[in-house]
């Protein structure tokens, strides 16, 4: 159906693609495999018409194809979900899918065909609804539906399930095959090898813009993928036995929180309670939107509670700000990595001062101690292998992987006794995430607690003592992660989040 | 088709030709602007910019450089506190009056009085005055979250009021035959504010000029405040996680610009303008913010900024004289430099791309 052949895209600096040839079947679940900046996301917008190929060659259904423009690309029967959606929260699902569309139907008529279309592939959507009303899995469903209204021959999806429940990963996976089964070719883009596995039939494995292996995913084990991928053996992090601190006191506890949301259309914090001691890893869990962000701002001092609510070591902090909490050993990586993390203009030094200049004294009498700032953005650098032309640049010249590295690396650099993260390795490619996952382990292994809040599952399984799940503003009781099943993660996840099977 | 396109990273190299680039363009767009209105626009710009410098009677045009740059170049280095952290005080000729009224109401309420501390208590009465000001829209902003460009620029006016209120009333000079103002600040040694080195024009609002360009500099280059204040203009959620508070911010920008533009105004009554009257303001307090802006909010750039923006005063006044040039003129002049400053400025952070478009 799609057939490319020696497509090479160069920018100034880096060959995004170098020579890049694969095909896919009509009906064929074609993944995509790769690290970060390995080209993917480039070969994915040159199918799609978003961005040119220097050289190279493409035949879509026995044709030539090259679209100028994604609305071509559309026209001949390429649709593409990406994994940021854009939608309107104040408009509901069919005014939104109107949006996408070239010549929209009249309102009813849509409406009508987006229900049929919904009940024909298993994903309950109700055109009426207000899009802000409805959970990132629901929003996904409109992403799709618009897409199938064009009845695509070829359907590109981007990390679909990042934002998924494990139900409504389910969900979309029957869909998927029914469309496959329909004889639509589907390229699917992600970095989570056990999906490949189970719903793939073959794979094309990027490195640095080049092919380096193809597979037929149910064949080889996840393992062998990522190596692939990564092109070295991965190790997997070491534990060691967790040693008993003795501590009469947890070194965080977190007393019935509870806090109104500063964001607009957020999650307030509801009577949220937890402790973790010395070495131990808290992991949360729970689909995006749920008070995450929330939990993190009122962790990390820069939204306020009652002194009593998060109490370090025995002394109450609920109350004090960022820096007083860096004081007293406390390091936050938030999730927003460009923009809340680090400052997109700024150099990765004035970055690494950002947040570092408390604990790793980088001031003198108010005054900024150069040499020294420098020198702990060289060491991060280094440490955690960001790779960047040096640290003058600017943050938002790192690529997301990057400068999540840079981010996770500045704050675990700051020998901490409290730390807390977000999506930790998210956007991040395998070889990092473990690298960032081991340094982790490492710092909680030195007696550091910490407080890991993902959507990756997997990760979270990986690495925590225990585990919770946030959802609408609260936390389950925590449980050890010995001993739980991925169902019963499942059902303390789905909640109200409508992770019901389709009743077509 | 023209695109534009965002730079990875800012661009060095548009970051300094910006403003020389911006001066260009209002050159020849200026230019245009006066030989529409029937004058050598060759002549105009000469006038403007080089009789001043080199011509017959620089000897003289020369030392009002430096007399006309200080109050703008003080005040402006004071904005660019605010502006870089995203704080917009559009009222700092309202806190420039106010301080020339705390400090020369101080300086008078001594008449006639001889003491070494007169003086040094003028300066601090026109720091308050200006600080004071400034803090009605910090203060309003804070706690009500009004907009502070509003209440300042608004401010402006009341400020005027009350100069005129003084100037007419409780300020007015008893000797002077029923004219409005002041008593002579400048006449009155104990206050006055002279020519230190004759011909240079240099007087105590120039060196402070000179020495709170100097501090903003290291504040802004080497201390700990100046990076809280970038942030919090760059990425206010960084400021937030690094631990800045924007309302303490607010306060200490809004209240170091008015008082900066306080003591800019206190200088120029005692010094200059010589004494408290309706409409000794010409407009610094305006054209700081133009300064402000064409030199990149950087103390040395500012600097540079205030000087040319002086040259087109003293220029202007030139070519007004001589070529019959309406006022009106040379604002709109000054007014293209900020226009073209803030259209370059996009490529700083942008480029533009030629796109070949082509049909599906």
């Amino acid at each position: 159906m799609l057939r490319i052949e020696g497509v090479t895209k160069a920018y100034p600096g880096v060959v995004a693609n170098s020579d890049v040839s694969f095909s896919i079947a009509p009906g064929e679940v074609h993944a995509l495999l790769g690290e970060n900046g390995a080209g993917k996301s480039t070969l994915v917008k040159m199918i799609y018409g978003l961005v040119k190929p220097d050289s190279g060659s493409m035949r879509f259904r026995g044709a030539t194809y090259a679209p100028a423009q994604p609305s071509a690309a559309r026209a001949l029967g390429v649709a593409m979900v990406f994994q940021h959606f854009s939608l309107f929260e104040a408009l509901n699902v069919a005014e939104n899918v109107a949006l996408g569309m070239e010549n929209p139907p009249p309102m009813a008529e849509l409406a009508s065909r987006i229900r049929q279309v919904s009940e024909e592939y298993g994903l309950p959507l109700d055109p009426g609804r207000m899009v802000g009303d409805l959970s990132a899995g629901e929003r996904q469903r409109v992403e799709i539906v618009r897409c199938l209204l064009q009845d695509p021959k070829l359907l590109i999806m981007d990390e679909p399930t990042s934002v998924l429940t494990p139900q409504e990963v389910g969900i979309l996976f029957r869909t998927l095959r029914q469309l496959s089964a329909e004889g639509t070719a589907i390229l699917y883009i992600s970095h989570k090898l056990e999906e490949i596995r189970a719903l793939c039939d073959g794979a094309t494995i990027l490195r640095r813009g080049k092919v380096v292996g193809t597979c037929t995913p149910r064949e080889v084990s996840a393992r062998e993928m990522a190596e692939m991928m990564v092109g070295q053996t991965l190790t997997p992090p070491e534990r060691a036995p967790r040693r008993d601190w003795g501590d009469a006191v947890p070194a965080l506890q977190v007393k019935a929180l509870s806090v109104a949301s500063p964001i607009p259309f957020g999650t307030s914090l509801k009577e949220i309670g937890f402790d973790v001691g010395r070495g131990e890893i808290l992991g949360i869990a729970g689909v995006a939107g749920n008070g995450q962000d929330e939990l993190l701002l009122a962790l990390s001092g820069e939204l306020r509670t009652a002194p009593g609510m998060v109490v370090a070591a025995g002394v109450p902090l609920g109350a004090a700000g960022p820096n007083e909490r860096r004081r007293a050993g406390f390091v936050a990586a938030p999730e927003d990595r460009l923009g809340h993390a680090a400052a997109p203009d700024m150099s990765l030094v004035e970055n690494a001062f950002l947040s570092g200049a408390i604990r790793k004294r980088l001031t003198r009498k108010g005054f900024i101690d150069r040499a020294a700032t420098r020198a702990f953005a060289e060491q991060i650098v280094k440490d955690y292998d960001v790779r960047t032309p040096g640290t003058w640049v600017a943050a938002r010249a790192l690529s997301g992987g990057n400068l999540q590295k840079f981010v996770v690396g500045r704050e675990l650099s700051q020998d901490p006794q409290i730390i807390l993260i977000n999506q930790p390795t998210w956007g991040v490619d395998a070889a990092a995430a473990a690298a960032i996952r081991q340094a982790i382990l490492d710092r909680a292994e030195s007696g550091a607690a910490v407080v890991v809040i993902s959507q990756d599952l997997d990760e979270l399984l990986e690495i925590a003592d225990s585990f919770a799940v946030l959802n609408e503003g609260r936390l389950t009781v925590p449980r050890p992660v010995q001993g739980l099943s991925v169902d019963e993660i499942g059902l303390m996840m789905g909640g109200a989040h409508g992770a019901e099977a389709a009743h077509a | 088709m023209l695109k534009l396109e965002k730079r990875a990273s800012p661009s060095t190299f548009w970051t300094w030709a910006a403003p020389v680039v911006a001066v260009a363009l209002t050159m020849v767009v200026g230019g245009l602007m006066f030989a529409a209105l029937g004058k050598n626009p060759f002549v105009a710009i000469r006038t403007i910019f080089w009789d001043p410098l080199f011509g017959e009677f620089a000897f003289y045009f020369r030392g009002q450089l430096l007399v006309k740059a200080a109050p703008v170049i003080l005040i402006a280095v004071g904005l660019s506190l605010g502006f870089r952290a995203g704080i917009w005080n559009i009222g700092a000729e309202g806190q420039y009056i106010m301080g020339a009224l705390f400090g020369g109401g101080v300086g008078l309420a001594f008449y006639p009085a001889e003491h070494w501390f007169i003086f040094p208590l003028c300066i601090l009465a026109a720091a308050l005055g200006g600080w004071l000001w400034g803090m009605i829209p910090a203060i309003l902003k804070v706690r009500f979250r009004t907009n502070e460009i509003l209440v300042s620029l608004l401010l402006v006016y009341v400020a005027q009021a009350f100069l005129a209120s003084m100037s007419l009333g409780l300020l007015k000079n008893p000797e002077g035959q029923g004219f409005p103002g002041s008593r002579s600040l400048a006449q009155y040694p104990a206050t006055a504010n002279p020519e230190l080195i004759a011909g240079t024009g240099i007087h105590w609002g120039v060196i402070a000029a000179a020495v709170v360009v100097l501090l903003t500099w290291v504040l802004l280059d080497r201390h700990i405040l100046g990076f809280q204040i970038k942030l919090a203009g760059q990425a206010p959620r960084a400021a937030r996680f690094a631990g800045v508070s924007p309302s303490r911010l607010v306060l200490l920008c809004m209240g170091v610009s008015g008082a900066l533009a306080g003591l800019a105004g206190f200088f120029e009554v005692a010094g200059p303008a010589g004494q408290i009257k309706i409409g000794f303001n010409v407009g610094y307090g305006f054209s700081a913010i133009i300064v402000a802006f064409l030199g990149r909010l950087s103390p040395l750039g500012i600097l540079l900024a205030g000087l040319l923006m002086a040259l087109t005063y003293v220029g202007g006044e030139n070519a007004s004289t001589n070529l019959g040039l309406p006022s009106a003129a040379i604002q709109a002049f000054q007014g293209m430099l900020l226009f073209f400053l803030l259209a370059v400025d996009m490529f700083t952070n942008y480029r533009l791309r030629l796109v070949r478009r082509r049909v599906a």
